[in-house]
Formats: structure tokens, sequence, C-alpha cells
């Protein structure tokens, strides 16, 4: 009878598939058009996925090996299943190998079954708690129906009872597997996920054969000479359509969650919940399905969308309310954190920018921060003419007078915050100690653009990136070096776009790099424990974590590693106009992580940016205190050793003044 | 959030619409010079927008080029479909056009800032206009708590904090303090989709213009303000002080020629007349 039975169930449940695919992708074609290669997208998807997605999968084992078993065993069982019940070629190994295949997936699906028992609270519930029996039900049904086919078993084992049975459970297995996988049960993460894998939105962010190391992180530009096109998005509908098929693709594990800096401060973002808000929109309907964390202080249930409604309402409740999406520091410890490649913070922006320029609501003292832009070119309303103030007493060599110099020093809007200025005094303390020909922009400098741009005003990121790439078109240099992180990978990855390429370093980078060429030498480090905060735009977005170990490391200090530290360096709360959009939340996130700097026992902290200088050093009651790599290198600056090259003749520390 | 005012409708309902006409100018910032929309004319734009009933006009009178339609944008930005021009070229007595204009639309409010951020600056235009429309005119305005039937309950912006509730027959004049209610964002959306309608009016030149000669201002010394305050709550008085003048009396409930006598004792006094 199963003889009859199963290359109808099989061939029923693949059509249902196919009819639920190409619904789905009805869902996702209501964004806007995306240019993708069809065949080179889909050529890539085994590699992105064998080595992209299993290298963030990777960071844990169990759950990596969990899924090899399952999702190996089962692609191996669907399509073995479809050609030896489905066409009968049951001869030879083929039975084999399918007996193996479900057997190796059940048994990967007995430990999704033991992580489903106490699941941690980042995890969703409601229907992804029934996963791993239907994983088995597949597995152990697949198996089942296998042994006759190989003929472990005789044909007419059992009775029709069994039979009956055993189709039961397979088309069990079958629906969840196959017809969930488009109809939007939990297995739609891997129809959607390699879909996702083949026409990304951002191809770069994945390696290469021939060594590309990936990364793509500068945000893309709106085109605003075009006035029919949209200023961000509005309504689901309004991203493009590889937006809406990466947010369907979430298998809701909630690792961005995890690491989520305003999630744990309180401040009403949980990233999870944005996508599924997201795919809740797209689809139409309200977010009462949901069964994961919600949005800190905001209870499930209330909000619904639809793909061409409002994300966020003038007046009221719609799909997500916009302090959520002003409550996002730009860190990117989701993306980086997320197995499906999603990309939230572009999402964010996108829909930031909607708010900003349309609605014009930014929040707090979003507005003013943008009409200073606008007015002055600086977030602070200051006199562009005092730009300099800080160094009137060091004589620096302007690219006005100079016309071209081996490195032009970018100062950023800290020129104009005293707390900063001491870290700009250090770094040309550094640049003149070790012989190095730079120049600044002086009073030609504007700002970068950063702030307003993850603001969401666009417009006046535009007018201030086009106007200091014509400052810098008129002077030559070979590269640029400055000591904000944020001016660095705006200046690095986001002015390209607009027609202003540039070889830029961050100071760390930089000094590491004067220090092995020999032209630093330092006094031995006589200060207590250290430890280093990575800015998110120095390591996540540009993934430079080493030079500034680097520079500690010959400093003499052996820095004690936070638990965050690196890639999951936790945000100081700075980033992307978070500071200034100032989202109440229950607790804030630079008191966080000055309480991971206070774990590892350091009492200073070493950091990179501006930003997290300001936001650290802001902490009350702090028991480490703040430095930037800079004013730690500036005072331990001894006589360069007449050999270059060789440290170890360096003399003992020298009376040094300390700027 | 702000209601969506993009298009306000002539409602068949009982209540009346409110025709206000904002004035609007062309800004300088006060660090950089550059054109923006002006502090107080834009927060006379929100007062106007703050009214549940009003359909509001905006107009501008002066000169049009690319900058001062950048600043005058700043204006749309805040959630309008158009503004109205009346083109004047330089040197020009704008409160000619702007009197013939509001005489013809007669609208029931005009509200303007206080004075404009460039050019004469002197605060006059308001007067001008009232003197020649005939309306009374409120000056300092904080806030506008309610229109009804003709008659406007406004909030005028005393020295300290201080206010003055007033209640003016429409059609009025009113020009805006700085303590008003501060304007809205102006979003680049609408700021670049509005359309700058241009009228043509008559331009009178303003003769009295001619014959003066500019010259940038001097940068004067300051009196050092020293605070002998010995308290806490003095420092803050002190701090918080708006010039104000020393004398001055309230009359109220006296006949016309008493009025006129204290006026013009004032005058003298103050050596207007001699």
């Amino acid at each position: 009878m199963l003889d009859t039975l199963l290359p109808i169930l099989i061939a029923g449940a693949l059509a249902l598939a196919v009819v639920g695919a190409w619904r789905r992708v009805r869902l996702w074609r209501q964004g806007r058009p995306a240019p993708v290669s069809l065949l080179k997208g889909l050529a890539a998807i085994p590699r992105r996925y064998l080595v992209d997605l299993h290298h963030v999968v990777a960071r844990d084992k169990m759950i990596s090996n969990t899924h090899v078993a399952t999702a190996g065993g089962f692609v191996a069982a669907a399509v073995l299943m479809v050609l030896v019940h489905g066409l009968g070629l049951a001869e030879g190994i083929l039975g084999w190998v399918l007996l193996a295949a479900s057997a190796t997936m059940f048994a990967g699906s007995c430990f999704v079954a033991r992580r489903r028992r106490n699941p941690p609270a980042r995890l969703s519930k409601g229907p992804w708690m029934r996963l791993p029996k239907s994983l088995m039900a597949f597995s152990l049904s697949t198996f089942a129906i296998t042994l006759p086919a190989v003929g472990l078993l005789p044909e007419d084992f059992g009775s029709w009872i069994l039979a009956l049975v055993l189709s039961a459970v397979l088309v069990w297995g079958l629906g969840e597997m196959f017809f969930g996988m488009t109809w939007g049960g939990p297995m739609k993460h891997a129809f959607a996920g390699a879909l996702h894998l083949a026409f990304h939105r951002r191809p770069d962010r994945f390696s290469t054969k021939e060594g590309g190391e990936g990364r793509s992180t500068g945000l893309k530009a709106l085109n605003l000479d075009d006035h029919e096109a949209p200023l961000g998005v509005e309504t689901p509908s309004d991203f493009t359509w590889n937006q809406l098929l990466g947010f369907d693709a979430c298998v809701q594990c909630g690792r961005c969650e995890a690491v989520c800096p305003a999630f744990a401060a309180g401040q009403p973002l949980n990233p999870k919940k944005l996508i599924q808000d997201m795919v809740v929109g797209m689809a139409g309907g309200s977010d009462a399905e949901y069964a994961g964390s919600p949005y800190p202080g905001k209870p499930v249930g209330e909000h619904e969308g639809s793909a061409d409604g409002p994300i966020v309402a003038r007046q009221g409740k719609a799909l997500v309310d916009a302090d959520t999406l002003w409550s996002c520091t730009t860190c990117r410890a989701c993306v980086e954190e997320c197995p499906m490649m999603i990309e939230h913070v572009d999402a964010i922006v996108d829909m930031r920018r909607f708010m900003t320029l349309e609605h014009g609501n930014t929040p707090n003292k979003g507005a003013e921060v943008l009409d200073n832009l606008i007015a002055t070119d600086n977030p602070g309303g200051f006199d562009p003419g005092a730009r300099m103030h800080w160094a009137a007493d060091l004589a620096l060599p302007l690219m006005a007078d100079r016309g071209e110099a081996e490195v032009l020093l970018w100062l950023g809007d800290g020129a104009y915050d005293m707390r900063n200025q001491r870290t700009l005094r250090s770094l040309v303390k550094v640049l003149r100690a070790a012989d190095v020909d730079f120049a600044v922009l002086g009073d030609e400098e504007r700002d970068s653009g950063d702030v307003a741009r993850r603001l969401g005003d666009e417009a006046t990121f535009q007018s201030l990136a086009k106007r200091n790439i014509a400052t810098l078109s008129k002077y030559r240099f070979k590269r640029i070096v400055t000591c904000d992180p944020h001016s660095f990978h705006v200046l690095g990855n986001e002015y390209g776009e607009l027609g202003g390429e540039y070889e830029v370093r961050h100071h760390s980078t930089f000094i590491a790099e004067l220090y092995d060429a020999g032209k630093l030498a330092f006094a031995p480090w006589k200060g207590g424990r250290v430890t280093y905060h990575d800015p998110c735009y120095l390591g996540r977005y540009n993934g430079e974590f080493e030079a500034p170990r680097n520079v500690l490391k010959a400093l003499g200090i052996e820095v004690a590693e936070m638990e965050r530290s690196g890639f999951r360096s936790r945000c100081c709360g700075g980033g992307g106009g978070a500071a200034i959009t100032d989202v109440p939340g229950k607790q804030r996130i630079p008191d966080m992580r000055m309480g991971d700097v206070g774990e590892t026992g350091a009492d200073m902290v070493a950091v990179g940016c501006p930003q997290c200088t300001a936001m650290l050093e802001g902490v009350v009651d702090s028991t480490a205190e703040v430095r930037d790599i800079a004013e730690l290198v500036a005072n331990a600056l001894v006589e360069a050793p007449a050999s270059a090259g060789d440290r170890s003749q360096a003399q003992g520390p020298q009376a040094v003044e300390v700027s | 959030m702000p209601p969506d005012i993009q298009a306000p409708k002539r409602r068949a309902s009982t209540t009346p619409v409110l025709d206000v006409v904002a004035l609007v100018s062309v800004g300088r910032h006060p660090v950089t010079g550059r054109g923006r929309r002006a502090d107080l004319d834009a927060r006379g734009v929100e007062l106007a927008l703050s009214l549940p009933e009003a359909q509001t006009r905006l107009v501008h009178a002066g000169r049009y080029d690319a900058d001062s339609e950048q600043a005058l944008r700043g204006y749309l930005g805040m959630g309008f479909k158009d503004l109205t021009l009346l083109e004047q070229p330089a040197g020009s007595d704008v409160s000619v056009a702007l009197g013939e204009a509001l005489e013809d639309w007669g609208p029931q409010l005009v509200i303007a800032g206080e004075r404009a951020e460039q050019g004469e600056g002197s605060g006059m235009l308001a007067y001008l206009l009232a003197e020649r429309l005939g309306w009374p005119l409120v000056q300092g305005l904080a806030a506008i708590e309610e229109v009804s039937q003709g008659v406007a309950t406004v909030l005028q912006a005393l020295p300290r904090g201080q206010r003055r509730r007033l209640k003016v027959r429409l059609p009025a004049i009113v020009t805006v303090d700085s303590a008003a209610p501060a304007a809205r964002q102006s979003a680049f959306g609408p700021a670049r989709r509005g359309e700058c309608q241009s009228l043509t009016v008559d331009a009178c030149k303003d003769e009295a213009l001619s014959s003066w000669t500019m010259q940038p201002a001097r940068k004067r010394p300051k009196r050092l303000k020293i605070v002998k305050a010995a308290s806490a709550r003095d420092r803050f008085k002190a701090a918080a002080a708006k010039a104000e003048g020393g004398g001055g009396q309230v009359l109220s409930d006296v006949t016309p020629d008493e009025g006129a006598e204290a006026i013009y004792k004032l005058l003298k006094d103050e050596g207007v007349l001699r």
C-alpha cells in the first residue's frame, strides 16, 4: 500500500511547497526593485553558506554541529526520498544512503530537542517548540519507510494499521519540512535564507576564494537628484525586495537580542522583534503571534501594519514606534552575530531617513544638531573659524599653505571638545616625534557627516560630504590619518559612492606602523592594569582589532581583555546619534560597559574614539580611568634609538613633556 | 508627532476657518551668517500651525534668488505646499506691497516675527502694516490661547517669564517673541517639493533707505555685568533679566484726554517731541 501512497504524498507535498514558494516570492516582490545577478547569486550559495554563514554559526560549536547533522541530513534525505520513494529508484546504494541521511538527521534533531528543553530567553518559542518533534517525525518515518525498500524488512511487514500510522507521521514530517518551508513555518528560514544568501543586498560582505575578507559596512546613498525617488522607507514595501527577503530569512535565534546594547539597557529595541515586525508588515497583520522577547516596556500584540501601510505612524501606533528605531546605536553587534546575514542597521537607518527627511521628527536634540550641521558644519553650532583654537600654540602646518603632505591629519569635530583636544595634542606630539610629514585642513575641515547620516538626514550628509570631497581634491596627500573612527569609516567607506576615494588610517593603525618602522620608542609601562575597549566603528565596521592591541603591547601593556571584546565588543552607547536622541531605558549603556571594564580589574581603559571617551568618561563613580591610545603613546615617548628598528638599545626613560 | 498639515481643507462644519497669514523673512545665522529661516518668523509659523482651525498662508516680500529660496524652503519644510512670494527688488519698502496684498486678501490674523535678522531689522514692519490697515497690533506674543467669535486670546511675553493675557478683536496683527515655542524641524522632503508662487506686485522704492549709508556694525566693548547679588535667587534673577524700562505705568479706565495727556508727557520726557 505504501508503494502507491508514497509517491502521491511526496508529489503532493512538493506541489504545495511550490505553490507556497510562489506566494512567498510574491510577498518579497512587493519591495522596490534591486538589481541582482541571478545565476551568479545562485551559484554563490554553497560557498556563502559553507564558509561565511558557517563561520558565524560555528561560534557556538554545539549548535553548529547540531545544524550540520540536522540540515545536512535533511537535504540529503529530502533529495534521496524523492529519488527512492517518489521515482522508485531504490536499487543499489541509494536506499542505504537515505537510511544514513535520515539517521543523521534524527541524531541532530535529538540535540535540537535537548536545546528546546530549557531554551534561553533569546530563543523564540511558539511554533519553534514543535520543530524538534517535526524533525523527528520526518527523519524517523523516512527511516522506517526506507527499511523495506532496501530489503531490511519484508515488503509487507506489519499490518495496514502500521502503514497508516507511519503515513500519518510522514505527513506531519512532510508538512513541516516541505509545506511549512514555503508557507511560513519555522522551516521558512531554510528557503528564504538560501535565497537571501544568493541575492544579498551586500554581495561584498561575503569572502571570496581569492582571499577577499568580505566586509561591506558603509551605508548606501539615497539618490537625491531624482525628485521622484522616495526619501527612505515609509512602508514595508519601500524596502528593496531583497531586504524583505532578508527579513523573511530570520530564524529567530535571538543572537542579535543577546548582544544588543539597547536591549540590555532596557531601551525599547529588540533587533529580532524588529525584523519579525517587518515580516508581519510585509505579510500584513498584527504582531500578536510573535513568541519571543518583546521590545522592553512594550507589550506584544498592540501593533499592526501592512505592506503599504506606514511603519511608524505620525500619531498613534502602527507597526513600530519611533523610539524603537531611535534606540539603535548602529553598533552592528546584531549584524555581526546574525547567522542569516540580515542587515538590521541598514533597515533602521532607512526608516530613520523617512522620519527625518519627510516627517521632520528627529527626537530630542536631533533637530538642533542637524540645524547646527547645516548652519555651522559642526554638530555643536560652534564658529567654523574657531576650529583650530585648540592648536593656537602648535603651529600646525595647514594644507592651504603647503598644498601637499604625506599625511593629512583629519581632526574631526573633537577639535571643539576640550577632552578630545588633549587626545589631538598627544597625537600631534607623536606625529612630530616620528618626523611624519603631515598637515591639517584647519578651518576648511567640516564634520564628516557621520551623525547627520545616522540620524537619517541624508541630504545634510551628502552636502557635507560633497563639500569635504571638493576641499580634499584641492590637495595632494598619500593618506588620511584620524583619531575618530566615525570619520575614518565615513571617509574610507562612504565617501567613495560620492566620488571621494581615500586611503584612511586610524591613528592606532598609523602609530603601529610607525612603531614597526622603528620611528617611535617608548619608556617601559609603569601603570596598572589596562583593558582595551574596541570602538564599533573601528572594529566591527572596519575589522581593525589588532593594531590598537599591538600598540599597547609595544607600550609594554598586557591587555586584560573584557569578556566582550574584539568583534563582540559592547558599544559605548555613543554611536548612531544615540547620545543625541537619548531614548530612556532602565540603565545607561556606558554604565554597563564600565561595568565590563570593572570586571577585568583594570584601573585604566584604553580607547581609540572621541565618542567612546566621552561616553565612558561620563560614567559616575567608575573604577577605571579613560585614556586614548594617543595619550598613552605620547606619555611614554622617549628619544628614538639611533639605529632605527633596533629597539633594544633604547635608553631608559627620559623626562618627557606631558601635554 | 505633528499631524499631517500638508493640506488644510476648508471644513463644512460650523467652526469657521481662520484665515492666517504668516509673514516670513530670510534669516541670517548669528555665527556663520548663512541664510536660514528666521528664528522668530519660524516661531510665528509654529504658532499658526498650533491653531486648530487655521488655514495658514506663508508670505514673503523681498528679493528672490538662489540663497533666499534656500532659506524660504526652510519654512516649506515645516509642512507647507506653497509659499506666496511678493517679489521686490533690493531697496524696496516691502511694507507697501505687503499692505496692498493684505488689504486684498483680508485675512483675520497676521503673524510676524518681532524683527528681521538682517536688513533694517527695525521691527517697524508690523507697525507700518497696522497703521495702514487700521488693525490692532499686539507685540511680543508667547502663545495664542484661543480664537473664538472674532476675538483672539493671546499671551504676551514680559520680562522674567511673566505673561500678560490679552484679548484682541480680529483682524489683527501680532508679532512673536522668542518666548514662543520653538519651531518644529524643517524636513527636507516637503521643503524640496514645496513651491514658491510669485505674485507680480508693484515695488515702492524706499526713499529714506536710499539716502542712508550702510556699514558693517562695529564690535563694541560690552559692559561687564557686575553681579552684586548675595543669594542664588538674586543671581538667577540677574541672569534671567531682560532689558526693561525703569519707569512706565499702566493706565486703565482713564478718559481719552487723560490718556493723551500722559502719552504727550512721556514723549516730551523721552525727547521724542520737543
